[in-house]
């Protein structure tokens, strides 16, 4: 099938930028949407031109490195997916594709559909982990999880930190990314003793990185390629607020 | 070169404890004063970046995705092993040693394959301390399922994506010692060389992804944890970025490489679909547990596979092996999936295919059931392949998936040259000829978080660690190579993509170092090789400047190493005449087909050692001596 392009080219984070029109020929049903740039790539750089810069690795939508935006959807518009599993027989013969990278203050361009998501590094380094010292664990089966809270924590574990939250969110906001992590370790026994330390900690970076509030459009959900829930914001808003309205004290009274 | 495996003495299931019990110390007040360079950030890299900064060395990670959590641990599906025998099964420290070194024909060493058993156990219990949220029952107990090559179930998973959740574990554990001040993560960030002073490991050389700014680092010991070199294959299920430049660098100062041939090609992957593709997705070995393995009984049966009545269909793994069936080991269901496709019997568009089929599941225990373990594989595979599993069976073929060869190490994971350890599966250590499935995990855990912490001190106890001149002559040196290979690549601006080469080197190797080999195949490979590699460098295309983000560049310098790495790979195939685990010899074979080891002449590792650009390299060996276990035709009939 035919297919028009529009890609956002930028050199770097100083180049002002601007869309390029690319027009494809001979796409197969069966390529996914990346196998289709590599294609495009490929006779780019015969032609003595750069290739269409992008982030990718697994190409299995686990690792969480690919993103962009097509026609104003994060990962484009199936849904529960990213652009490495997006494949081409879910367009159509002479579409125009508009293609652009996560635009949010705290991303900042890297190169063409790259950005930098350093910013949810800092939020995790933050506090988005259970102070395990290698060594200390009890034996695998002392502490019991129900199977429900296990699942549950499961379900927001999946986060793979692509970003799309944030690309899609008129606010910019990283709530779901942070929630996910909140609602993952705080549905364990295990994650119980940092829980409001957690809470407190990645909020206080999320906010100080330029991500926005959330106002409850629930993009961030819709274009989760793992169908993460805002369930987990209100769990992180929970954990914060308490952490907030009543943590820090000293509970021996002294 | 001197290979001395430094096994500790003592009976198999003394030695780790013996060992500890009498190892070196560095003190606590000392150990900040020691930094440490760690080359990718998997289980392996992460876990050990994590636990040497508990330790309070001071860590330096690096790696080229632009966040630690991205490894390609993270693609890991099925399953990690531990000896926990939770299902009271009969499964013991023993039994998993056993089964691995047996699943990997025996042609790795007991040592540390038995300290790898031992330690399944701690790993799983530190990885529920870290959150991982594993399977369990409704009774709040772990769960467990089976994998190949066991006859226990011990094997611990978390959905599908069990890597991805151990590999979040470690690098939340990492983000706690970023946190303190221990560990310090260069993302985007490619070692380029090895920083080789008075014979000794001190520091790298790297290049910046984004501004292309080459520098170097010193440290009192590097780690090389960079995973595999599937993708030599150009097709394989490894990440587009997993490479083996770091490995093949390091060769290159002067560590031996270990059994480079002995690569893993997956029973379970999807099928190629065209030749425009970049990658293979597997399809994880679990699904072995509820799938039917087979193809039509008739070559050339074209019918869809609800109209071959059952009689007409051979379930080909039931029917030669039946005590272990679908759930032989990974190289034993890839050859033979080859072979009834050799036959003429494969299926689907390209007739390299086989069906996995869960029919019959689905009606034992119901379509939620099956959901409930494989859900999200079975979607992807509707993703890709646009046909529902639950109604049609899944088309599968092998893929290259892992390299059980990687740089040599002794007991305590350090390589030929003083300094440099390698963990995980860029070392060759742990699986011998084959490895087992879910074992890849439990090693570059095993390795990053409780091997190393006790081996390293050793090394930093009995050393003096002068500090490194970074403007000695041994750094400029490197520093200038590094360079000068990325102005090379550069300048050649040529006709045709790297891509294009890549591409042509992977056929090349899947077609003649791949499941089955042959003398003659290899002779031949090598040739093809050297020609294709000459016009690389005479007409390949980089385009782009070095100084700036450029991911030609990178695959470039990637692909480069491949050729020499392939050519070496294929060496060590051709030296090796024997069959044993994934490296099959046309040439050794028994009646029935299986692979026949040759343990008088070649109970050993190869150890390969560079003697200079276009200078064959030096073959060495490592003999194996087995103590406790009885080298016997593997069997899984």
């Amino acid at each position: 099938m035919k297919l028009t392009l529009e890609i956002w080219r930028q050199k770097n984070a100083d180049d002002k930028g601007h869309f390029e029109t690319y027009e494809l020929d001979d796409v197969s049903t069966h390529m996914s949407f990346l196998e289709m740039l590599d294609v495009l790539n490929q006779d780019l750089i015969k032609n003595g031109e750069e290739p269409v810069a992008f982030d990718h690795d697994c190409r299995e939508a686990i690792c969480g490195t690919c993103g962009f935006v097509i026609n104003g959807v994060a990962h484009g518009h199936m849904k529960r997916n990213t652009v490495c599993q997006l494949h081409m027989r879910n367009f159509k013969d002479g579409d125009h594709l508009v293609l652009e990278p996560w635009r949010a203050k705290a991303f900042p361009l890297v190169r063409d559909l790259i950005v930098d998501r350093s910013a949810f590094e800092r939020i995790q380094r933050a506090g988005g982990f259970i102070s395990a010292r290698t060594g200390s664990a009890p034996d695998a089966n002392s502490i019991l999880i129900p199977k429900p809270e296990a699942e549950a924590a499961m379900d927001f574990a999946e986060c793979i930190g692509c970003g799309a939250c944030v690309a899609s969110c008129p606010n910019g906001a990283a709530m779901l990314f942070v929630g996910a992590r909140i609602a993952h370790l705080g549905f364990l026994p295990q994650g119980q003793p940092e829980r409001e330390e957690r809470a407190r900690a990645m909020v206080s970076v999320m906010e100080h990185e330029g991500f926005g509030a959330c106002t409850n459009f629930t993009s961030c959900e819709a274009t989760c390629p793992k169908g993460i829930s805002i369930v987990g914001i209100a769990k992180m808003n929970k954990d914060y607020s308490q952490a907030k309205l009543f943590g820090g004290g000293k509970l021996g009274g002294k | 070169m001197k290979l001395d495996a430094k096994i500790p003495s003592g009976a198999l299931a003394d030695k780790w404890t013996d060992y500890k019990a009498h190892t070196k110390l560095v003190s606590p007040a000392n150990k900040r004063k020691h930094t440490i360079l760690i080359v990718g950030t998997g289980l392996a890299g992460g876990g050990a970046a994590a636990a040497l900064g508990e330790l309070g060395y001071k860590v330096k990670a690096f790696c080229y995705q632009d966040s630690a959590r991205r490894a390609h641990s993270i693609a890991a599906q099925g399953g990690i092993n531990a000896a926990k025998n939770y299902q009271n099964d009969g499964d013991t420290v023993f039994r998993l040693f056993y089964d691995t070194i047996k699943g990997g024909d025996f042609r790795a060493r007991e040592a540390n394959t038995y300290r790898l058993a031992e330690i399944s156990n701690e790993i799983i219990d530190h990885c529920v301390a870290q959150g991982v949220p594993f399977a369990r029952e409704y009774s709040g107990y772990l769960a467990n399922r089976t994998f190949g090559g066991a006859q226990v179930s011990r094997t611990f998973y978390a959905r599908g994506q069990t890597g991805q959740q151990l590999l979040l574990g470690a690098y939340n554990s990492l983000n706690a010692q970023v946190n303190a001040g221990n560990v310090e993560i260069l993302e985007r960030t490619e070692m380029l060389d090895l920083i080789v002073i008075d014979g000794i490991a001190r520091g790298i050389v790297v290049r910046d992804m984004v501004s292309g700014e080459v520098s170097s680092h010193f440290g009192d010991a590097v780690l090389l944890c960079t995973g595999g070199y599937s993708n030599v294959f150009f097709l394989s299920t490894s990440a587009k970025g997993c490479n083996g430049s770091a490995l093949w660098r390091a060769y290159k100062r002067g560590a031996g490489f270990a059994n480079p041939s002995f690569t893993q090609i997956h029973p379970t992957a999807i099928p190629q679909a065209g030749d425009f593709q970049s990658k293979l997705t597997l399809m994880s070995e679990s699904l072995r547990n509820d799938g039917r393995v087979w193809v039509p009984k008739k070559a050339g049966d074209d019918r869809p596979p609800a109209q071959i009545p059952e009689d007409e269909r051979d379930y080909y793994l039931e029917r030669i092996y039946p005590s272990f069936g679908n759930m032989v080991p990974r190289d034993v269901a890839s050859r033979n999936a080859k072979n009834v496709c050799d036959e003429g019997r494969g299926i689907g568009k390209t007739k390299r295919g086989v069906y996995l089929d869960f029919a019959a599941a689905i009606e034992r225990l119901g379509k939620d059931v099956i959901k409930d373990r494989y859900g999200n594989l079975f979607e992807m595979y509707e993703m890709i392949n646009d046909e529902n599993p639950y109604e049609t069976p899944m088309m599968i073929y092998p893929a290259p998936h892992y390299t059980m060869g990687g740089l040599w190490v002794d007991y305590d994971l350090m390589s030929t040259i003083p300094g440099l350890f390698v963990l995980g599966e860029a070392n060759f250590s742990d699986h011998g000829a084959n490895r087992l499935g879910a074992s890849a995990l439990m090693q570059g855990l095993a390795d990053g978080f409780f091997v190393i912490p006790n081996t390293l001190g050793a090394y930093i106890a009995e050393g003096k660690h002068p500090d490194v001149d970074p403007s000695c002559d041994a750094v400029r040196e490197v520093e200038q190579s590094a360079k000068a290979l990325n102005e090379k690549l550069l300048s050649i601006n040529g006709s045709r993509t790297v891509d294009y080469f890549h591409r042509a080197m992977g056929m090349i190797m899947l077609d003649k170092c791949g499941m089955a080999r042959s003398e003659e195949g290899l002779n031949e490979a090598i040739e093809k090789i050297r020609e294709l590699r000459k016009e690389f460098w005479a007409d390949v295309k980089v385009p782009g400047i070095g100084e700036s983000l450029n991911q030609e560049l990178e695959k470039a310098g990637r692909v480069a190493d491949y050729f020499d790495l392939a050519e070496l790979m294929c060496i060590d195939a051709r030296e090796r005449n024997e069959s044993c685990g994934g490296h099959f010899r046309e040439e050794y074979k028994t009646d029935e087909g299986e692979a026949k080891r040759d343990d008088e002449n070649f109970r050993h590792v190869s150890v390969w050692e560079f003697m200079g650009e276009g200078q064959a390299p030096k073959a060495h060996k490592e003999e194996l001596e087995f103590e406790y276990v009885e080298l016997t035709q593997r069997s899984y009939k």
